[in-house]
């Protein structure tokens, strides 16, 4: 039983350029426009998901820059390197880059661009909404910088507390640009959301029930919904920061009638799940890289499926563990010790799965599969020490403490970071057409695992030790100084170790051996098509007898006609069993996302001086989208439809 | 284990307790951690595929259901463990909260400050209440009800060797308590990041002997004397004439301000600046100096005294004991 | 690739941008080191404009607090805890004139302002020479002037996290300061 991909003409790698053949016409019809103008107009999801997935890594490398920096700061007792205005900058935005411009938008995006192909469609279902979700995601960004470049960076945390990021006590504008990016930011994050769920249950290949679906779709569907659960929350809660400054609303004034523990409930009720959210796709990564490299599906596809699920829901019921130290009554609290518990059960249920599918299969370390080991090494510590801190007498010794970066990082790096980076290695090849080099993959590995455990292991130690974290230096007195150096030592190593991925990535980019469809001998639909995909990633919709679609033990795969190649069409499939439902057509790359989210730009950032930039930006926001959904014109038929034997 | 300064280095019953938790969370982490590796390094090991693209993996049913079968036990035991630490936890918890029997406690109300702490002892007759700042006494044996609030932003109350952590929220009146149980001197914190200083709001705990207690808080309530010294007398104009009479208060004197640290005893504390340099006639001139280049963000200004009427203002300041 | 090239050209130019937007935004400098000389060279300053013969160069002395949001909002902690409202009542008057209006009995700009806090004024205004450093007074003086709207909205306040009094700095209409009135007319409050 091996994995059969489909026959070469069903895959495009035959004379695409010929109008004659069904590659060429679709070619035709689904490239990108020409130059420059092609790129800002395009609504490939492929195409923007890679510039989405560049732009994040680029974040990503910015905040490292800024976590290096932090650490050369502690490295020492009393350091006069970076004083505690420009620190307090740093961890803030380290923190909020982190979490709002990398971690969430790294995930959605890596979604944006497999989901459609291993579901067996063309596009995602609303392409010119995600083209408006990269843009408004850009802004957001850059917005963060450019102001961080101006001394207006952000310095109240990433978790941004009042009353220290109320108008009294945090001057000038660094939190409002700070609350307008979480605003960006969330639109983009909704937005991706709504393209995945939307994708997923309208346009899955024919014969792909929902049980039928791979596992890294489940995981990117949970992520989805919880996104539209949590983000609003978020949102609104930055958009009651913003005009508790500008326009002098009461909700964070106590003396008004207002109370600084709404803020942390409305936070945190957004940034557990959030954690989640991004720990989630990680495991839908892992899924799919242990079942190619054990070489046999994953164990217990129903236990995960649940377990993926359960964990959405438990995390929305997890948040006050965040709020041990403020005075909420002692059973309330206890509750949460409970639920925090509870959801190591099913997160526990999925790791043993994983195991047992490596256990009972012919495991194979190339640089995908140790990535999964280390996932499961570092993130099972992550998940240990947040077992102290669920704990809430323990808690309230640990909390603010070094302990919490210790273990978030773990969770983070552990748990998002090293599926990501397996992912990478192991995805790499479908996207660039190149194979990236083993040799540097293990490196690099082994740099970023012994980094990651010399840099946060003494953290957890320190927490212990009484530092309390936030700070930009400590006394020598402490004693601290031995811990911290070490751990500033280890941040070295993760930055040799990234920089060794960086050197791999170009490398491989410019003389890495080619690839070809499918070097892994993958079960899911995107090793079925070429390497890269082609701008319409199928020739035909094929049909999926299996869960495993490529490794079921029919001959080649069966696929659908009649789409039309002279029109952007996708074929949409019922909910639950995936038959063939109706044809639906897409439109063409268009300028209008852009411009609409450049008038959500002016809106937004004058909003920050001003409340009439809400009036102004809205009333050109409004002129985009009716720019938007203004009615076609019905296109004539330009060529005839031509049935095609399969 | 004593571990100076942390959270193992308990001196009173709250810290114990929660310490000998974390030590059983410590123990069962690590059993559970070397388990899981144990089983990922054995799955590691067997039937290792040689080429890339290799043969799939053939696994009968027979394998399928020792596996479910192996899962749901490590399921259960995962639950059972849980079980166990809930328990646990909710017993630690129910042990540390305040002894609502207690004899006589010592109420202290907290207030924070952007960045240092003041410190009021009730007593049951209102002329014998006390303020203090940035030194925190309290008698061995006698559990203490601490009051929290905040004058600003959010602080957060921590003495590692004696409870956890509470936070003092502004419209909000937190409590916790503390008692000591044994004598000893330590270095507490604040615990939540409350702006530029964060890092540098801490403040001395003293636990003593009841008696030596008593002799301390009789002494905090006297009034500063006037200086009978010249150099000193000389330092007491300075002080009121100049900007250190905008913010500080010594009782007894003109001085009544309470912006900033009271500072009728300021020569009896172990340190100045909120815990940051010890309590020397060096470092106590380079902070009037010039407090923004030791603590920079910090409410005190630098104050450019000429050399003369600083050591006038140092003499006078050492007076006040 | 070429989306590979058209992304980092994009990321490269909005650096650029950014950087070139200004390395140092006046409004959010924080100035912690700044040392405090002794009291401005406000002896310069005249509370009329008018002069026989050539008018004298400017002060030099410029406030180094204006349009700085850090320093004002330092101004209005510094108004509140040193009891200024004791006669101002948070800008409204009461013993004190009122200090939101655009009436300036001694000068709106910020060394005059300087000037009325070291020197003390008729019927009331203490002295506080020597007591506030120079640092200080430039932040109490421009926070004064935001309370009549003199300086701009962005780096003036918002609310206080306390009852709401009165509208906040940031919220007040922009104003230009109107000429100090020749003829002496004693403020309301002292007219019998």
């Amino acid at each position: 039983m091996s994995a059969r991909p489909l026959p070469a003409e069903h895959t495009g790698e035959s004379d695409p350029k010929s109008i004659e053949s069904v590659h060429g016409r679709l070619e035709h019809v689904w490239r990108n426009g020409p130059g420059l103008w092609g790129w800002l107009t395009s609504v490939n999801h492929k195409s923007i998901a890679l510039r989405s997935i560049i732009t994040a890594f680029a974040f990503f490398a910015l905040a490292g820059v800024e976590a290096a920096l932090m650490r050369a700061q502690l490295a020492r007792p009393e350091s006069s390197l970076i004083g505690p205005d420009r620190y307090n900058q740093l961890f803030t935005v380290h923190g909020s880059t982190m979490m709002f411009l990398f971690a969430v938008p790294m995930v959605q995006s890596v979604a944006l661009y497999f989901v459609p192909i291993m579901i067996g469609t063309r596009n995602v279902a609303f392409p010119r909404l995600n083209a408006f979700g990269y843009w408004v995601y850009l802004i957001g960004g850059v917005l963060l910088y450019a102001a961080l470049f101006t001394n207006t960076g952000p310095d109240q945390g990433w978790f941004s507390y009042v009353p220290l990021a109320g108008p009294e006590f945090s001057p000038g504008k660094r939190v409002d640009i700070w609350a307008q990016m979480i605003t960006f930011t969330e639109i983009a994050a909704i937005v991706a959301a709504i393209e995945v769920i939307v994708t997923v249950f309208k346009q899955r290949a024919p014969g792909m029930s929902l049980n039928r679906v791979p596992l890294f779709v489940w995981a990117m569907v949970v992520m989805s919904f919880m996104v539209l659960v949590a983000m609003p929350y978020v949102a609104t809660a930055s958009m009651m920061l913003a005009m508790d400054r500008l326009i002098a609303t009461q909700f964070f004034n106590y003396a008004e009638g207002g109370d600084a523990l709404l803020w942390q409930h409305l936070f945190w009720f957004f940034a557990h799940p959030e954690v989640y959210i991004i720990f989630i796709p990680g495991l839908g990564m892992v899924s799919s890289i242990v079942a190619t490299f054990s070489r046999r599906p994953v164990f217990g596809y129903t236990a995960i499926v649940l377990s993926t699920v359960s964990i959405g829901f438990l995390s929305f019921g997890l948040w006050v563990h965040h709020m041990f130290a403020t005075p909420l009554p002692q059973t309330g609290q206890s509750f949460f010790t409970a639920a925090s518990a509870m959801i190591a059960i099913p997160t526990g249920v999925t790791i043993f799965c994983w195991i047992a599918t490596i256990w009972s299969g012919r495991p194979r370390f190339d640089t995908p599969m140790l990535y999964v080991v280390g996932f499961i090494a570092l993130f099972t510590i992550g998940g240990l020490s947040g077992l102290f801190l669920s704990a809430v007498p323990v808690d309230l010794q640990l909390t603010d403490t070094f302990f919490l970066p210790g273990h978030i990082h773990y969770v983070l790096l552990g748990g998002m970071v090293f599926p990501l980076f397996g992912a990478l290695h192991y995805w790499f090849p479908k996207v660039t057409g190149r194979m990236m080099s083993e040799r540097l993959g293990k490196v690099s590995f082994w740099l970023l695992f012994v980094g990651v455990n010399v840099t946060f292991f003494p953290q957890l130690l320190l927490g212990a030790a009484g530092m309390p974290r936030r700070v930009y230096t400590y006394l020598a007195d402490t004693g601290w100084g031995g811990l911290n150096l070490t751990s500033s030592i280890g941040a070295g190593l993760l930055a040799v170790g990234l920089l060794v991925l960086v050197v791999n990535i170009a490398r491989s980019l410019a003389a890495g051996p080619p690839a070809g469809a499918d070097p892994w001998g993958g079960e899911t639909l995107e090793w079925a098509v070429s390497s890269p995909a082609p701008d319409y990633n199928f020739a035909y919709i094929p049909i999926v007898h299996g869960r495993s679609a490529l490794w079921a033990d029919t001959g080649d795969l069966d696929a659908v006609s009649g789409l039309r190649e002279d029109r952007r069409e996708v074929l949409q499939t019922t909910m639950l069993d995936a038959e063939p439902d109706s044809r639906h057509e897409h439109p063409d790359p268009t300028i209008v996302p852009l411009l609409a989210a450049l008038a959500t730009g002016v809106t937004l950032i004058w909003g920050i001086f001003d409340p009439i930039g809400f009036a102004v930006g809205g009333a050109l926001t409004f002129l985009a989208l009716g720019a938007w959904g203004w009615p076609q014109k019905t296109k004539p038929n330009t060529h005839e439809i031509v049935e095609v034997p399969k | 284990m004593t571990w100076a300064g942390s959270i193992f280095d308990t001196a009173g019953g709250p810290a114990e307790r929660i310490a000998r938790l974390t030590w059983f969370l410590i123990i069962v982490s690590v059993v559970t951690y070397l388990l899981l590796l144990v089983a990922t390094g054995i799955a590691m090991r067997r039937a290792r595929a040689r080429r890339l693209r290799e043969q799939l993996a053939d696994t009968g049913p027979d394998t399928e259901s020792r596996l479910t079968r192996n899962i749901s036990i490590a399921a259960i035991a995962t639950t059972l463990i849980l079980l166990v630490y809930v328990t646990a936890t909710a017993r630690t918890g129910k042990a540390i909260a305040w002894p609502v029997n207690a004899r006589q406690p010592l109420t202290i109300e907290v207030t924070g400050h952007q960045w240092w702490w003041q410190f009021r002892y009730r007593d049951s007759v209102p002329s014998n209440w006390l303020t203090t700042s940035n030194e925190l006494h309290i008698p061995v044996g006698r559990p203490v009800r601490v009051i929290l609030l905040s004058n600003d932003v959010i602080h957060s109350f921590w003495i590692p060797e004696l409870h956890g952590k509470q936070d003092l929220i502004p419209g909000h009146r937190n409590t916790t308590w503390i008692q000591a149980d044994r004598p000893g001197v330590w270095k507490a914190r604040c615990a939540e990041f409350c702006g530029h200083q964060h890092a540098k709001m801490a403040f001395d705990v003293v636990a003593e002997s009841p008696a030596r207690f008593n002799q301390w808080y009789v002494s905090q309530l006297t009034s500063a004397q006037p200086p009978t010294d010249s150099s000193a007398r000389r330092g007491h104009d300075v002080f009121m004439q100049r900007t250190c009479i905008m913010c500080h208060t010594i009782s007894g004197t003109q001085a009544g301000s309470s912006v900033g640290p009271e500072l009728t005893h300021i020569a009896s504390r172990p340190s100045i600046a909120a815990g940051t340099l010890r309590n020397t006639r060096e470092n106590l001139g380079r902070w009037i100096l010039n407090p923004q280049l030791i603590k920079p963000g910090v409410r005190m200004p630098p104050n450019a005294f000429p050399p003369a009427d600083m050591n006038a203002l140092l003499d006078y300041l050492e007076t006040l004991k | 690739m070429r989306t590979i090239s058209f992304g980092q050209l994009w990321r490269r130019a909005v650096a650029v941008a950014a950087l070139a937007l200004g390395l140092a935004c006046k409004r959010e400098e924080r100035r912690f080191n700044a040392t405090s000389p002794s009291a401005p060279a406000y002896a310069a300053v005249t509370l009329d404009t008018l002069q026989p013969g050539v008018p004298s160069p400017e002060l030099s002395v410029k406030s180094p607090s204006e349009g700085n949001a850090y320093d004002i909002s330092q101004g209005k902690q510094l108004f509140e805890q040193w009891n200024c409202s004791g006669c101002h009542s948070h800008g409204g008057g009461g013993m004190g004139p009122p200090l939101m209006d655009n009436e300036w009995i001694y000068g709106s700009s910020p060394e005059n302002i300087v000037a009325t806090i070291v020197e003390g004024r008729p019927n009331g205004m203490p002295s506080f020479r020597n007591r506030i450093t120079a640092n200080q007074l430039w932040q109490l003086a421009a926070y004064v002037r935001s309370m009549s709207g003199l300086e701009a909205k962005a780096p003036s306040p918002g609310r206080d996290d306390d009852m709401q009094y009165k509208v906040d700095e940031q919220r007040t209409p922009i104003r230009t300061p109107r000429a100090s009135s020749s003829r002496n007319v004693p403020a309301k409050s002292e007219r019998p």
